[in-house]
């Protein structure tokens, strides 16, 4: 707790951002969907992070409850979204979005 | 007594309602009392209004809702009845029962027969509203429906397409007469304010408004062009020999004994303010003159025993026109009536030998019907002395009013008027001959086919040809009649509506003319009969040359040639430069324009959505960074 509070709060905003742009980069060029889907995940921490920084920062407890919140509904996202990955990938063989393009005019 | 009014178009609607929408589910029996029955209770109501006003008759106006209520523009649906449609209902119902009665065993053999008397009952309820209605608009509703009806029948056997160009051709005919009446209707609305008789026949209603007589002349010659289209006055008159191609029943009922008269009810109707304008007057007697003199002579050279018949109906309808264009609106009146008995029995006469020969017209392969068909041959026999004005017969009456009336007012016309009857006479009894005497010309089936019609057709001939015969006597000639002690009912009691007939001949000149007509009608059947009984001359057949002016005759003038050629065909011109430069260039242009714009832009817009979510991804994150960027600079 000491050694958390002892970083200034502007480290976590630096670190927050670095990986939440990671996230978005990563989901704008990398074609395999189940890394674009771990950026995803990556953008969704990077904001929690910041969030429970915050929290810490204004002596106010309850974002950190938000927070499990988020990562529960986020664990049950990610079970959803994995599973329409298998199945995608049970159809087509293969999770390059290059190649599943089909949903178009 | 309102109740009464109202009843009489109410019964043929009612019958045309039940048979069109029963339709197959009524038996070809079942339609024909039904259609029958309609007329019949109509015409024992128009007698019933009839005898109880006949000792002094009482106008009866009758509203049956407020129709149109626009500014100060107001018409109601209602009806008037005064002598004059008192007449012509008696006629139209009368008639159309009779002729109702003939279609039964004329039409008895047509898959058609339930929407044949379905349309003959709507025809009837249309011809009621013409001669009932009240004011102008409700007569134009009788009018369109009856020119809607005439169209429907003349195509009624819609599977030859001559007769749909037929129809076609009288449709359209009257539609060129119709916007001459549409226009009359504005403009005595614009000068007078309101459409309505009563009003405006009203003595003194006029004199209250400023108007030249300019004005009344353009009124009056715009519903003349609307009589023309529907009375087939030169030059619209064309449409009424094809309108033949319908059924003979047809032919009867609406081409000779009603609807064709309508012209004439219309101006004698509104028989004000054409005499206030000599110049129509003169128009309508020359226009009138003209037909019946082009009816007439076309009638002496045709072999199509209907085409006789139409022929000579353009020409008796020209004689009441050259009445009423003198004034003589009873006179025209007078001959309507008379005329309706003897052409409706001289129609269904030949309804009756067409049905008899087995479909044939052509009158030189008939020949010697007298002793197959006795009835018909004798009624046929009334209805041509008639028509050919011998005394007794109704004819002779109506036409030596017209006569006496033209030689009153102008030689010349009384002595065309003259030639007309004296045609009129000739190729009567060139057709009656032909037809009913000599030897039978044609096939040898036919001749064996031959038959007497059944009941439910004679009957109907033979109460036609009383009334042909004795009609005459309601209008006894003025002078004689004095003498005699005899009045002229007819005259008197039109009189209310019509005004008093202008001018009397005295006694020794009318016995005179009436001599000589007589005497030349006498001569004329004569010379007739030389030709065609004694030598037994046949009329040339289809290809043989023929002198100049019997050819140009017996080709109708090449009048038809004549509007086809320019008439037709610039038109079709314009048509056709419509369609292929303004239909197809701009309207279509503009149409399709708007179409491809659209089309062009979705396939360029279409492309935006590749599929690729990368892209979408891209997409979204610059929109996301632009909107943030717009909020916080």
């Amino acid at each position: 707790m000491q050694l958390i509070s002892g970083i200034p709060l502007i480290y976590y905003i630096y670190l927050s951002a670095a990986m939440f742009s990671i996230g978005a980069l990563g989901v704008m060029i990398r074609r395999n969907a189940i890394i674009m889907f771990m950026c995803i995940e990556l953008m969704l921490n990077a904001v929690n992070l910041l969030m429970v920084a915050f929290s810490s920062y204004m002596g106010d407890n309850s974002a950190q409850v938000f927070v499990f919140f988020i990562m529960a509904v986020a664990a049950a996202e990610v079970a959803v979204g994995l599973a329409i990955l298998i199945m995608i990938y049970r159809n087509a063989n293969t999770s390059d979005t290059e190649v599943l393009n089909q949903l178009k005019f | 007594m309102e109740q009464l009014v109202k009843l009489i178009p109410l019964f043929p609607l009612i019958s045309f309602a039940l048979i069109g929408l029963l339709n197959r589910r009524l038996t070809k029996t079942h339609a024909a009392i039904f259609a029958c029955t309609g007329v019949l209770l109509s015409f024992i109501d128009s007698v019933l209004i009839f005898v109880s006003q006949s000792s002094h008759f009482h106008p009866v106006e009758v509203s049956i809702f407020d129709w149109i209520s626009a500014g100060n523009f107001k018409a109601s649906f209602s009806f008037l009845l005064d002598p004059l449609s008192s007449i012509f209902l008696l006629v139209i119902t009368g008639v159309g029962f009779l002729i109702h009665v003939f279609s039964i065993g004329y039409m008895k053999d047509d898959d058609g027969f339930r929407r044949f008397f379905a349309y003959l009952n709507l025809f009837i309820f249309f011809m009621l509203v013409l001669v009932l209605g009240n004011n102008f608009l409700v007569m134009f509703i009788g009018w369109e429906g009856v020119g809607f009806c005439s169209f429907m029948l003349i195509g009624f056997w819609f599977k030859d397409q001559k007769n749909n160009d037929a129809a076609k051709k009288a449709f359209v005919m009257n539609r060129v007469g119709d916007l001459g009446f549409l226009i009359a209707m504005c403009l005595i609305f614009f000068t007078f304010g309101t459409l309505n008789y009563t009003q405006l026949f009203q003595p003194g209603f006029m004199s209250q408004f400023s108007f030249d007589a300019t004005t009344i002349t353009i009124i009056t010659v715009c519903l003349f062009i609307g009589a023309m289209g529907k009375s087939a006055q030169i030059p619209l008159y064309t449409w009424l020999p094809d309108a033949m191609a319908g059924p003979t029943p047809v032919s009867a009922l609406i081409h000779a004994a009603t609807m064709v008269t309508a012209g004439i009810y219309m101006v004698a109707r509104t028989n004000v303010l054409f005499s206030m304008s000599p110049d129509t007057m003169q128009l309508v007697a020359i226009i009138g003159t003209a037909t019946a003199l082009l009816g007439a002579s076309i009638g002496l050279f045709q072999n199509d025993i209907k085409k006789v018949l139409a022929y000579s109906t353009v020409s008796q309808l020209g004689l009441m026109f050259l009445a009423l264009g003198l004034g003589a609106y009873t006179a025209a009146v007078f001959h309507v009536v008379t005329h309706a008995f003897f052409k409706a029995l001289l129609f269904l006469g030949s309804g009756s030998v067409i049905h008899s020969m087995g479909g044939e017209q052509d009158i030189r392969k008939m020949g010697g019907l007298k002793k197959h068909m006795p009835v018909t041959y004798t009624t046929f026999l009334i209805g041509t002395i008639a028509i050919s004005g011998i005394p007794p017969l109704a004819g002779f009456f109506s036409k030596d009013q017209i006569l006496s009336e033209a030689l009153s007012h102008n030689p010349t016309l009384f002595v065309l008027g003259m030639l007309v009857s004296l045609m009129t006479a000739f190729y009567m009894f060139r057709l009656f001959f032909l037809t009913f005497h000599g030897k039978f010309r044609g096939t040898h089936e036919q001749e064996h086919h031959l038959h007497e019609s059944p009941f439910t057709m004679t009957m109907p001939l033979v109460v036609l040809s009383v009334f042909a015969a004795f009609a005459g006597f309601i209008g006894f000639p003025h002078a004689l009649g004095e003498k005699l002690g005899i009045h002229n009912w007819f005259d008197h009691y039109l009189e209310p509506v019509l005004g008093k007939t202008a001018s009397h001949l005295s006694l020794s000149t009318e016995l005179t003319m009436m001599g000589v007509t007589t005497a030349l009608v006498v001569i004329v059947i004569l010379i007739a009969r030389h030709f065609y009984v004694t030598k037994a001359t046949l009329p040339m057949a289809e290809n043989v040359e023929r002198p100049a002016v019997q050819k140009v005759i017996y080709n109708k003038y090449f009048i038809d040639e004549f509007y086809y050629n320019f008439i037709t065909r610039p038109l079709d011109a314009l048509s056709a430069f419509l369609q292929n430069f303004f239909d197809n260039k701009i309207v279509n242009g503009l149409v399709n324009g708007f179409g491809q714009v659209v089309v062009k832009g979705g396939a360029f817009v279409r492309q935006l959505q590749s599929g690729n979510i990368n892209a979408y991804a891209i997409t979204f994150v610059i929109a996301v960074i632009l909107i943030f960027s717009i909020f916080i600079f």
